[in-house]
Formats: structure tokens, C-alpha cells, sequence
């Protein structure tokens, strides 16, 4: 693809009198703040860090008109994103469907609900954003090798930006995730590691990794720029609605951090005047195999008790220790948005449920997210007009067995007419 | 009799720049104390005003996340592997 970017307000110092877009990172927690490098805690209280950045630039320098004009892929939105340079626009990551879902609608008792299809990235999950961030990013840092944790679709994400920028990928995996995820991730060249523990045990060993390798960790030490990506996700939704805020978001929950930044993304969008800053809620969906947050949101505690052995079908949900996890319950709770879980039937039944109504195979997550969104239509949350959005992020192929009992077995019919009229009238 | 506690890299510097040191047996609590008493300014870095262990961080005494043993009390014997990590993003 040719680019159509529009004009860029770069990064680094220059024009703008001076003014920089991004200005460093600060601690969510405490504020101290930090000079853009590849570091993830503050190293005075550990809070998680945030790339800053100066909305009156963007504000000044940015329109629905300008970003009209930039490629259809998430690029489109690279002002509100943390490079210096340009990422990779001819990878056609993001500008995923956001489908009118009126047949699942009807069977949820939701009248006006939408779906934000992100089963369609390039390794079919919306981790191709975040990747997109953190590897150009990677890049941008002068690391050689790029590298994570991940429960599935992360790690062949990255394996694919690897191959595109040119950087050595590792990716480790808990032995037990889906082998079709070991395959996607394998098959584009990556250094693919099982270890034989839970995702946390994986997060815990590359922690160290990232300390004594001195890798671009994407989940790791460039976690600042990489959960920007995810900002992408909310840009995009308020764009194909008109530049409209939707009245509730339905969002699954791993570590939390796709939920908080896709909150983010809306609010920013308001705070440099593209949409007219109105109220919405914010709702997440967990495995009741693996439901740390759901079941601190139903204690109405503050703090997250940590899972330890997860033990559901949705795989890439099952973060035991969610990072983002208190910033979830923080989000859910001031936005009048809940929290709540599915059992793993009720997972399987809801991918074949969207699969029938929508025709949009997906994974697991998904099976959550519709399983969930059903629980809270039940439950009264949402109001009789009010435009629902659930976020759809990864495909269903990677997941076949978690459909595959509940299918049952293809009939098979002798390749003659009289064969197959016999079958069609057993059928009936 | 020894245990060895690894230190992340933002906390480094007050250890001098060590990945890891080598300090005496006790409780979690007992060890993090000692830590302090070598190196100060590492009880501030890790607990809070109240004196519990920052959301963000996470302890492991041979892999095993304290908050599922015994906290603050978990036994570390010889050669036991004391582990602080900060918390982090998913995949």
C-alpha cells in the first residue's frame, strides 16, 4: 500500500516551537517521571509506567479530517501512539469490522448491539496492535531480539512482526496452551518455548530473562509503548460509528490491560475534542476457571487475590496474577460497568452461538465475552436503546477443540443421490 | 547457611548494580529485613505506608508466590531462592 499519511507531529523536538507530542513516562501510581526508555515500573513504588503526552499538540494538529486521510489500518491513529518514526503501514494491522449484530442481538434481548470483529489481524488476534507498537518500538530502542510471555495469540503476533522488522523472536508459552497457537507461532521462524508451569510461572522466568538477556520483552520492559496499541481498539469504534461514543463496552479480561487502555483510548479521544466527551460504561468478562478480577468485583474488593492454577477452555484469558487487574475494578466500578464469568460450557455454547447468529467464528475469549454479555442482559445492565459494544479478539481456528465435543461427529453419506436422499429424510 | 534473593533490575542500584545477594535464613519478613539492614532503602522501595508488600510487587521463594504460602511469614531455608518481580502485562 502506498502511504496517504497525513502530516505528522513528530515525537521529537522540532517545529511546533519546540513542543514534543510525547513527553516521557510517569508512574501511574506515585507520578514520578521517567525519560522514554525501555523500562516498565517505577523504580520508587513499582507502579506500572505510562508514556505522557501533550494533548494541546494533538489537539491542535490532529482532526477527524487528518486522520480520514491515513491509511486504513491502526497507523491512522499514529499520533496518539508512542513512536518517533513510522511503524509498519504496510502491515495491515487494525481497521477490523465493527458489525451491526442484529441476529445476536435478537437472542440476547439486546436491541442495539455491535460487535468489533478483531479475529481478522493478520495472526487473527487484536495482539497484532499492541505487537505493532511494541516492535517498532523494539526497533526504535535498537534491541536485535524481541521476545514474550504469552497464553497463545501474543506469541505469534510477535513472530510475525519479527519477521517483518527483521528481529530475533523468542517466544515462551505454558506447556499446556492449544498446540494450533505453538504451530502459528512456530511456522513464521520463532524461537518457541514451552515451559511446563502456568502463564505466571512464564511471566515470573521472563521477568528474569528480560534482566539478565537484556531483550525487548513486549509484555515486559517495552509494556509502556506495547498497551498503547490497544488504544487503537476504541479509536477505531468511535470512528466507524460516526465519531459517536457507544453507551457500553463488554471487554475480556487476561491482565486487564487491553479493558484499561481501551478506556483510555475513548477518554483521550474526548480530551482532544474528536468526540464530545459523553459518559459510557465499561463491563469485563472472565472464565470462571481463571476469575480473579470477577471475583474481587463481586466481594467489592479493591485488591485482586491472585489464581493460582487457572483451569478453563479460554487459555489466553488464563492470567492467574492480572497485572492490570486492580485497574479494572477501578474502571468498571467508576464507570457503572461490572464484571463477571462464564463457566466453560457456557464458553462453547456462546462460540457457537455467535458463530450461528453472526457468522464470526472465534476462540474461546470471544466465547467468554458473548457468554458474558448474555449474563448481563439478563441481569438488566443494559438500558432499552443503548449501543452496546463487545470486542471480539481472536479467531476461532486456534481453538477448535473447544467446539469440537459439542459439535459431534460429520455425518458421512455414500457418494450416490439415493444415499444422500435417505440421509435427508433420517434428518427430518 | 544462605539464601540467595534476585534483584530486578530497577532495584539494582541499591545493591550496587548485584542481580542477586547472599543473606541468612528466617521468615520472608526476616530476609527482607536483612536486605534492608545491607542495603538501605529497599523496605521503602517494596512495602507501603502500611507495611504490606506494594500491590505491584510480587515475591517468589522458589518460584511459589507468597501470597500462596505463608506472606510475609513464609519460611526461607538454606539455599532456598528468594525471587522479587514486578508485576506484568499480559499475553
Amino acid at each position: 500500500m502506498v502511504s496517504t499519511l497525513a502530516p505528522v507531529v513528530a515525537g521529537r523536538p522540532g517545529g511546533n516551537d519546540g513542543r514534543t507530542r510525547i513527553n516521557g513516562l510517569a508512574c501511574r501510581e506515585c507520578g514520578d517521571t521517567y525519560e522514554i526508555a525501555p523500562i516498565h515500573v517505577c523504580s520508587r513504588c513499582f507502579g506500572p509506567l505510562e508514556v505522557q503526552y501533550d494533548y494541546d499538540l494533538i489537539r491542535e494538529t490532529v482532526s477527524r479530517e487528518t486522520i480520514a486521510r491515513g491509511p486504513d489500518n491502526m497507523w491512522r491513529y499514529r499520533d496518539f501512539l508512542p513512536l518517533d518514526g513510522e511503524g509498519d503501514i504496510d502491515w495491515r494491522v487494525g481497521w477490523t469490522p465493527l458489525v451491526r449484530a442484529t441476529r445476536l442481538g435478537k437472542a440476547l434481548g439486546i436491541n442495539n448491539l455491535w460487535l468489533k470483529n478483531d479475529a481478522v489481524n493478520p495472526t487473527y488476534s487484536f495482539k497484532d496492535r499492541v505487537v505493532a507498537v511494541a516492535s517498532a518500538k523494539a526497533k526504535e530502542f535498537g534491541f536485535d531480539t524481541f521476545a514474550c510471555a504469552s497464553t497463545g495469540n501474543l506469541a505469534s503476533a510477535v513472530a510475525a512482526a519479527g519477521v517483518r522488522l527483521g528481529l530475533i523472536t523468542y517466544v515462551f508459552l505454558p506447556q499446556n496452551t492449544e498446540r494450533a497457537k505453538f504451530l502459528n507461532a512456530q511456522v513464521y521462524g520463532a524461537n518457541v518455548i514451552a515451559i511446563d508451569g502456568t502463564y505466571d510461572d512464564v511471566n515470573r522466568l521472563c521477568s528474569e530473562i528480560a534482566d539478565q538477556r537484556g531483550w525487548a520483552f513486549c509484555n515486559i520492559n517495552v509494556r509502556p509503548y506495547y498497551s498503547e496499541g490497544s488504544k487503537t481498539l476504541a479509536f477505531e469504534v468511535a470512528e466507524q460509528l460516526g465519531w459517536e461514543v457507544p453507551d457500553h463496552l463488554v471487554i475480556p479480561i487476561a491482565s486487564g490491560s487491553l479493558l484499561v487502555k481501551i478506556t483510555k483510548g475513548f477518554n483521550e479521544l474526548a480530551k482532544v475534542g474528536l468526540t464530545n466527551g459523553k459518559a459510557f460504561k465499561v463491563s469485563g468478562a472472565q472464565a470462571e476457571g481463571c476469575n480473579p478480577v470477577a471475583h474481587a468485583y463481586t466481594r467489592n474488593w479493591d485488591a485482586v487475590k491472585p489464581v493460582k492454577t487457572p483451569n478453563t477452555i479460554a487459555k489466553s484469558l488464563a492470567i492467574g496474577n492480572p497485572a492490570d487487574g486492580y485497574y479494572v475494578l477501578k474502571t468498571t466500578r467508576a464507570t457503572g460497568g461490572s464484571v463477571a464469568e462464564a463457566t466453560d460450557p457456557e464458553i462453547a455454547d456462546a462460540m457457537r452461538l455467535l458463530a450461528s447468529t453472526e457468522g464470526i467464528f472465534a476462540e474461546t475469549a470471544a466465547g467468554v465475552t458473548i457468554a458474558v454479555l448474555k449474563k448481563l442482559a439478563e441481569q438488566g445492565k443494559f438500558g432499552r436503546d443503548e449501543r452496546v459494544v463487545a470486542y471480539i479478539t481472536g479467531n476461532g481456528l486456534k481453538t477448535l477443540d473447544a467446539v469440537d465435543t459439542l459439535l459431534g461427529e460429520t455425518p458421512v453419506v455414500q457418494p450416490n443421490l439415493d444415499a444422500f436422499e435417505t440421509y435427508l429424510s433420517t434428518r427430518h | 547457611m544462605a539464601v540467595k534473593v534476585r534483584i530486578p533490575t530497577p532495584l539494582r542500584p541499591l545493591a550496587g548494580g548485584a542481580s542477586e545477594v547472599t543473606l541468612q535464613p528466617g521468615t520472608v519478613g526476616e530476609v527482607l529485613a536483612s536486605l534492608e539492614t545491607d542495603f538501605p532503602g529497599f523496605h521503602d522501595r517494596l512495602h507501603d505506608e502500611r507495611g504490606e508488600i506494594r500491590r505491584f510487587v510480587n515475591i517468589y521463594v522458589n518460584g511459589e508466590d507468597i501470597r500462596f504460602l505463608e506472606g510475609q511469614s513464609t519460611p526461607v531455608a538454606d539455599r532456598d531462592e528468594v525471587s522479587i518481580v514486578p508485576a506484568v502485562a499480559g499475553g
